[in-house]
């Protein structure tokens, strides 16, 4: 042995043909059979020889799987070289012979009780990694007896065993008590063995969501931070990620992690500074702002950021992604620091364009002069996503900075005059929207802006330059030429042109009726009868109904006055952002997206949250939407992500989804739906402000690139698939995350333009009332329960859900004994106590109780989905009934729906899923109506009225995290309302209605 | 946590493929190759996640290394990682390259066992890794069992980067201070953003387990220090005194300690190891600066004039001088003539390159160039590259002294004094780039 190992030595170091890489170029027929021989040789160096070019082999992905009986073979030997590769090549193909990996058992055992350390942790090691239940049968006793292995070695290596192991058979790992054995380890006097256990037990945890197997109290707190300072590198980072889970008691406490974690932002592992820091981020939310610590620790925070960025790029692109999450939720850490985020030449592109994203988001008016100098220079560049980038990051900096704004347009004026194609296009989208922000202020650039008509061929731009064309067509002496120049190629346009175009021909024709009857007639034309998109007919049915009744009607809502929009574009929705602020340093602070958009399987779907601040009466997200242009004067909107700011017409699904066929025709019997067309459809036509759109639905027509960067995007994310099942309630918390994350690129442009000012409607309409409870009802009769008759109701009180029952004894002895038990239920209500019945209950004596009930308890879908089954027992016996629960009962205090996050899940829930529904004889005004549902937590997000007929948004949560979303139509005098309602789980649909119905009228 | 880690050669070719987790399949292998080795384009992200599988990877010359997962690990873990193997395999078998890894595939094996377990990252220094995996296969077999447990209880210990009893005749020690200067200069000649990024370098060689303490012109000691002694030595090397942005150190050194006294105390690996790494912004001395002229002379003739003066001692001498002048796509032709050194222009790189061996402090020279530019109706403008520079000085940029070492080791019987110590700075331009 010696001697090959100072022949293999000699080879390396002269180089000669006789080295390892020889077993890589045996490619000849019949090698299987060579090996076999030889793996069978009396000689141990050819022994060890065939295994090598075995392992060399199943490398480049040759199946040799045909030799396991002769490699396992060569398992008995005191050769630890020739051992560990026999068990690398057991570890790989164990599973596809399980009958034969048996043999390898004994050895194993054996290894575990080799006295060299080395060996034994060696068997323990790879035995975990043989996936065959048989086997696992055998690792428990060697495993039990390695986790109280004197040696730290062996203890370490077990503690990854126990994982390894659950893995493959949970139960077992439960039922032999080895997770006990591993919480032990937590004590372990060596701080390497405690850093694997918290490791183990933390991957074991996040399959068992609720157990409370970390259990993380402050002594075992105060032993990880002293195993902190002793362990290595990686040891840190598991200990960090998960303190992190952990949630103080008080700031206090809050205080002195943060202190004993501090010294660790100066570790040369950037992983270990990035874990450092979620833990900071987290437990910072605790401390009062008042407190002298936490600018102290606001202070310490920026420098170890920025030295990130000096490290190797792919680790700058990790941080760069995290930083551009920590800007948004606390900007006052980096504000100081826009020059490290300048790109510099060499970058590699993830790099620069997150860099990018960063500089805007750090733009004030204090450095605006500077990064539109970079800007500038990063237009120049070779790399056309990038330079697009930076012309887009142009626009938002005028829209963001108004005192630049002036700066800004030269600066892309001066980028047009390069007349590059694709930096002109880009130019051109952002322009328009600098005129919607700031409207009659920069139209002297259009004359530029039509020079370079021909050049366009990207729609997004063509989109944006028709835009301009149509809302100045006043001012542009030859527009009908222009617009008809485009009209040519009519059908080859794609659809967001095509709707532009239309709508900027309307707009001319009711500038300057007299010349261009034509070209109107020609567009309406096209777009009604010679186009196969609904959407485009429609819109064109509309704009020739409208133009042909009412002109004078028609030009107050198409040439109405747009609403401003402000710069709060592609923010990350508040919810995500705290999500993935817990998620500092993984993967899911790098795609921003959470952990459940791409992970499978029960892994990772918790949802994590930042806690609550202490006591303060500063929201948490204040320092966000401060630092965005005053909240209060202008209510955030988006820019419109295309040049359409019409949005897509049509798209508005006031109706049930099966009227989307023919277009409506003027009958009496449709009135209603085509009153709301219209109605709807021009306001999103135009953004009307006292009549906005409702909500944006379905997106048939492809919305254009945001303006910020996305995110790579696993290919098949979809926010559809996530949550909206019943049940499962950590998973509805996912479900609805999801569809924010999505949202700033599904966005459309007039929505929230239009909304702002109704939305804020929103907050004043209604006083709370108190809930809704049903009269009570008789619930067990009497003659079927020996005497004891039940009748009850449901109620919330205070944000508690209570089953309010009347127990009277009609029997003549006297009953005691009382208790309650549910069945498993649609959404986990179980009884928080026990039934309070404290006194005996005399013959002909009724007792009011109130049982608060809780909804942690087990799941099971019911038909109908609020029944309820109880057993009630006494003295006597036990009684079985059921009982029906408003669904309105669930309805959670905090189930109003942010405006925008409204919209994007509106329009993200498919059609299939709504459901409309009729309430008869209700007399109610809408306010009234909404303040009375508002008792029952139902919230009026947004009201707008259209010829009469009063329309609200309303929004509701359920205890196990499903929203439902609603639509309440209510017409002056017409006591028939009609509410739509959508929800990813349909399910619900029909309790929520019978509620809506109850709480209604009562 | 990491469920794979595979290495590819520059055809996709997989050299070694270590599977830790049972959801990462064989094919993950070929979706990696396929998907970004193959892919056409240029690569756009580190991180690319391909059928709800994430892969990472790094590259070093031709050879690419990956690691896999199915869940929601630290990224940044799994790159320091990488990094980390590429450091302990070079400190095996030196560079890494598919002939190196191929001969070694054994040991890379052994190794991945080894430091990561399950995809838990163990102990990745190579000081310890070398006391029980060598290239002559496993020691393990021949040792002593008083030596065995000698070998587990460093790999898990506190000091795991150490072993104990090491012995040296004469006890030694080598710091470099090396600094690489960043800039970017608008054309004006305005500073747009400059820093320091230094490390310090450790060679040790020293018996024992040493207690070292470092000590620098940091300006926060100093002025700690200058407060409790007169006031008048307080001003005298407060003068002197850096501030330092930020600063992060190798795991030896107790970073508790820094966070409460910022004193910079430790027990050193054995020989060469990166002491500390740090940033500073606040008066760099900048060697050189470069003052660019352009100017366009019709469509077709571009003229070029730079001067550079550098800036320090005049004792002190600059070497290693180059900068690096770009020129357009279009050009057919390029006249040069420089002051000092020697000038070239190199089509394939699209740049004049002009060397100087060695230049003194407060000196200037001058290139000036004739670009002929073929005529092209290529409506984009030539995107002027910044002019790049490249040196080596022997002082640091950001003013950083070494003010002591001191080395304890109570067990032995040598003292601070019996040591000898070297200390030399070298300064290192970075990106230094002056916009044209």
């Amino acid at each position: 042995m010696q001697e090959w190992a100072n022949q293999l030595c000699e080879n390396r170091q002269f180089g000669s043909k006789m080295t390892d890489s020889k077993y890589f170029t045996t490619t000849k027929k019949g090698e299987i059979f060579e090996l076999k021989a030889e793996l069978n040789s009396d000689k141990k160096e050819k022994k060890k020889e065939a295994v090598k070019k075995v392992i060399a082999s199943m490398t480049v992905g040759k199946d040799v799987s045909a030799l396991f009986p002769d490699v396992v073979n060569c398992m008995q030997t005191d050769n630890l070289e020739l051992k560990k590769l026999v068990y690398l090549y057991l570890m790989n193909y164990a599973k596809s012979q399980p009958d034969m990996a048996i043999m390898a058992v004994n050895t194993f055992v054996k290894d575990c009780e080799d006295p060299n350390p080395l060996i034994r942790a060696l068997a323990v090691r790879t035995m975990g990694c043989i996936r065959v239940d048989k086997i696992t049968e055998y690792l428990c006793e060697p495993l039990r007896k390695c986790l109280k292995d004197e040696d730290p070695y062996v203890r370490k290596t077990a503690a990854v065993c126990v994982a390894k192991l659950h893995d493959i058979n949970a139960q077992l790992v439960e039922d032999q008590g080895f997770l006990d054995t591993l919480k032990d380890l937590i004590s372990d006097s060596n701080p390497m063995v405690v850093a694997n256990a918290v490791a183990a037990l933390s991957e074991i945890a996040e399959s068992h969501p609720n157990s409370n197997l970390l259990d993380l109290n402050p002594q075992t707190i105060n032993k990880l931070l002293t195993a902190l300072n002793e362990c290595t590198e990686w040891g840190q980072i598991f200990i960090l990620d998960c303190l992190a889970n952990y949630t103080p008691r008080d700031d206090r406490e809050s205080q002195s992690i943060c202190e004993r974690v501090t010294p660790r932002l100066s570790h040369a592992n950037s992983a270990v500074v990035l874990s450092a820091v979620k833990v900071l981020m987290k437990f910072m939310e605790m401390l009062p702002k008042d407190l002298d610590y936490y600018g102290t620790l606001l202070k310490k925070l920026a420098p170890p950021l920025v030295t990130l960025l000096s490290a190797e790029p792919e680790l700058q692109y990790v941080a760069l992604r995290n930083i551009n999450l920590i800007v948004q939720r606390r900007p006052e850490i980096l504000k100081h620091e826009m020059k490290v985020f300048f790109v510099k030449y060499n970058d590699p592109i993830y790099v620069k364009l997150e860099k990018l994203d960063i500089m805007i988001r750090l733009a004030s008016q204090a450095n605006i002069a500077q990064v539109l100098a970079e800007l500038k220079e990063y237009a120049t560049e070779v790399d056309v996503d990038f330079v697009r980038k930076a012309v887009r990051a142009i626009g938002r900096c005028a829209i963001k900075v108004e005192q630049s704004a002036e700066r800004c347009v030269s600066t892309l004026l001066d980028l047009i005059q390069t007349k590059v194609n694709y930096v002109v296009q880009e130019a051109i989208v952002v322009i328009k929207d600098i005129f919607r922000k700031y409207p009659n202020k920069y139209e002297s650039v259009i004359a530029t802006l039509c020079e370079n008509l021909d050049s366009l061929d990207e729609p997004e731009a063509r989109a944006a330059m028709i835009w301009i064309v149509g809302e100045y067509a006043e001012r542009i002496d030859n527009a009908d030429e222009l617009l008809e120049s485009f009209l040519e190629g009519f059908h080859d346009e794609s659809t967001q042109v095509q709707l532009q175009l239309l709508t900027a021909i309307v707009k001319l024709f009711l500038k300057k009726p007299t010349e261009t009857q034509e070209l109107v007639q020609q567009v309406l034309s096209l777009a009604t009868q010679d186009s196969d998109n609904p959407d485009l007919r429609d819109r064109g049915y509309i704009y020739w109904r409208l133009l042909s009744t009412d002109p004078v009607a028609a030009k107050e809502v198409v040439l109405a006055e747009k609403p401003l929009i402000s710069e709060e574009t592609d923010l990350i929705e508040p919810t995500l952002l705290e999500e993935l602020i817990c998620h500092i340093g993984t993967l899911a602070s790098v795609y921003h997206k959470p952990p459940s958009a791409f992970v499978e399987g029960s892994r990772g779907v918790q949802h994590k949250r930042l806690p609550g601040s202490a006591g303060s009466g500063e929201s948490v997200d204040s320092p966000d939407t401060g630092s965005a242009a005053g909240v209060s004067e202008a209510p955030p909107a988006v820019i419109p992500s295309q040049g359409d700011l019409l949005g897509d017409l049509l798209n508005l699904d006031l109706t049930p989804p099966t009227a989307t066929g023919p277009p409506p025709a003027p009958s009496s019997g449709m009135q209603m739906g085509a009153m709301d067309l219209l109605g709807g459809g021009l306001d999103s036509l135009m953004g009307d402000e006292s009549e906005p759109p409702p909500i944006p639905l379905r997106t048939d027509t492809p919305q254009s690139p945001q303006l910020s960067h996305q995110s790579p995007s696993p290919p098949d994310y979809s926010p559809t698939e996530l949550g909206g099942d019943l049940g499962g309630s950590p998973a509805m918390g996912a479900g609805f995350g999801a569809p924010a994350a999505a949202m700033p690129a599904t966005f459309s442009a007039p929505v929230s333009g239009g909304l702002d000012d109704l939305f804020d409607l929103g907050g004043g309409v209604g006083m709370p009332m108190g809930a809704y409870s049903p009269p009570k009802t008789v619930w067990l009769p009497a003659m079927k329960a020996k005497g004891l008759e039940i009748s009850g109701t449901f109620a919330r009180r205070a944000g508690v859900i209570q089953m309010e029952m009347t127990l009277t004894n009609k029997a003549m002895s006297v009953m005691t004994d009382f208790a309650i038990q549910f069945n498993r239920n649609s959404f986990g209500l179980a009884p928080a106590g026990p039934l309070q019945v404290l006194t005996p209950l005399s013959p002909n004596q009724s007792i009011e109780v109130a049982l608060p009930l809780s909804t942690v308890g087990p799941v099971m879908k019911m038909e109908p989905l609020s029944n309820l089954q109880v057993a009630v027992k006494n003295n006597i016996d036990v009684f079985y009934f059921s009982c029906q629960y408003p669904i309105s009962m669930l309805f959670v205090e905090d189930g109003k729906m942010e405006r925008q996050v409204f919209l994007a899940t509106w329009k993200d829930i498919p059609n299939d899923n709504e459901s409309q529904f009729q309430i008869k004889d209700c007399h109610l005004s809408s306010d009234a109506a909404s303040s009375k549902l508002q008792g029952s937590n139902v919230f009026t997000i947004a009201k707008r009225t259209v010829e009469g007929q009063d329309m609200l948004y309303q929004s509701m949560k359920l205890t196990n995290g499903i929203w439902v979303l609603a639509e309440l139509r209510v017409q002056a005098g017409n006591p028939n309302y009609t509410v739509s309602l959508k929800c990813r789980a349909p399910e619900v649909s029909q309790c929520v209605f019978q509620s809506y119905e109850a709480m209604l009228k009562n | 946590m990491i469920g794979g880690l595979f290495i590819y050669n520059h055809k996709g070719e997989v050299l070694i493929s270590r599977v830790y987790r049972d959801d990462i399949g064989r094919n993950a292998v070929d979706a990696f190759r396929v998907n970004v080795i193959h892919a056409r384009q240029q690569v756009r992200s580190p991180v690319t996640n391909i059928a709800r599988t994430s892969f990472f990877h790094v590259k070093r010359s031709n050879i690419w290394l990956a690691a896999v997962t199915k869940q929601n690990v630290n990224a940044a873990m799994v790159f320091e990682f990488l990094y980390k193997m590429c450091d302990v395999m070079t400190a095996y078998f030196g560079k890494i390259s598919e002939e190196n890894i191929k001969n070694n595939f054994v040991l890379i094996y052994e190794l991945l066992d080894e430091i990561l377990d399950f995809g838990y990252p163990q102990n990745s220094e190579t000081g310890a890794l070398k006391t029980f995996i060598t290239q002559q296969g496993i020691k393990g077999q021949v040792s002593k069992t008083k030596e065995q447990s000698q070998i587990t209880s460093q790999v898990t210990g506190q000091i795991g980067w150490r072993r104990e009893g090491i012995k040296y005749r004469r006890n030694e020690l080598f710091l470099d201070v090396l600094e690489s200067v960043n800039l970017l200069m608008s054309p004006q000649g305005q500073v747009l953003s400059a820093h320091v990024s230094g490390r310090v370098v450790m060679k040790s060689y020293l018996s024992g387990m040493p207690e070292c303490k470092f000590g620098m012109n940091d300006k926060i000691v100093i002025d700690k220090q200058g407060k409790g002694g007169a006031s008048d030595e307080a001003g005298k090397s407060g003068k002197q005194s850096i501030a330092i942005d930020d600063c992060t150190f190798h795991q030896c050194v107790r970073l508790s300690k820094f966070d409460s006294e910022r004193s910079i105390s430790f027990i050193p690996p054995d020989g060469e190891y990166e002491l500390m790494r740090y940033r500073t912004t606040k008066d760099i001395i900048l060697p050189f600066r470069v003052i660019p002229l352009v100017r366009e002379v019709g469509r077709t003739k571009l003229e070029v004039k730079v001067v550079i003066k550098s800036n320090f001692k005049p004792s002190l001498l600059a070497q290693k001088i180059e900068v690096r002048i770009p020129t357009p796509l279009n050009t057919s032709g390029v006249q040069v003539i420089c002051m000092k050194g020697k000038a070239k222009y190199k089509a394939s790189e699209n740049a004049i390159v002009w060397k100087i061996k060695r230049m003194a402090g407060m000196k200037e020279s001058q290139i000036s160039a004739e670009i002929e530019l073929l005529p092209t109706n290529d409506k984009k403008k030539w995107a002027r590259p910044p002019i790049s520079m490249n040196f080596e000085v022997p002082f640091a940029p950001s003013g950083l002294k070494v003010r002591y070492l001191k080395v304890f080791e109570s067990k032995l019987n040598y003292s601070d004094h019996d040591v000898i110590k070297w200390v030399r700075y070298i300064g290192r331009s970075g990106i230094y780039e002056t916009r044209c």
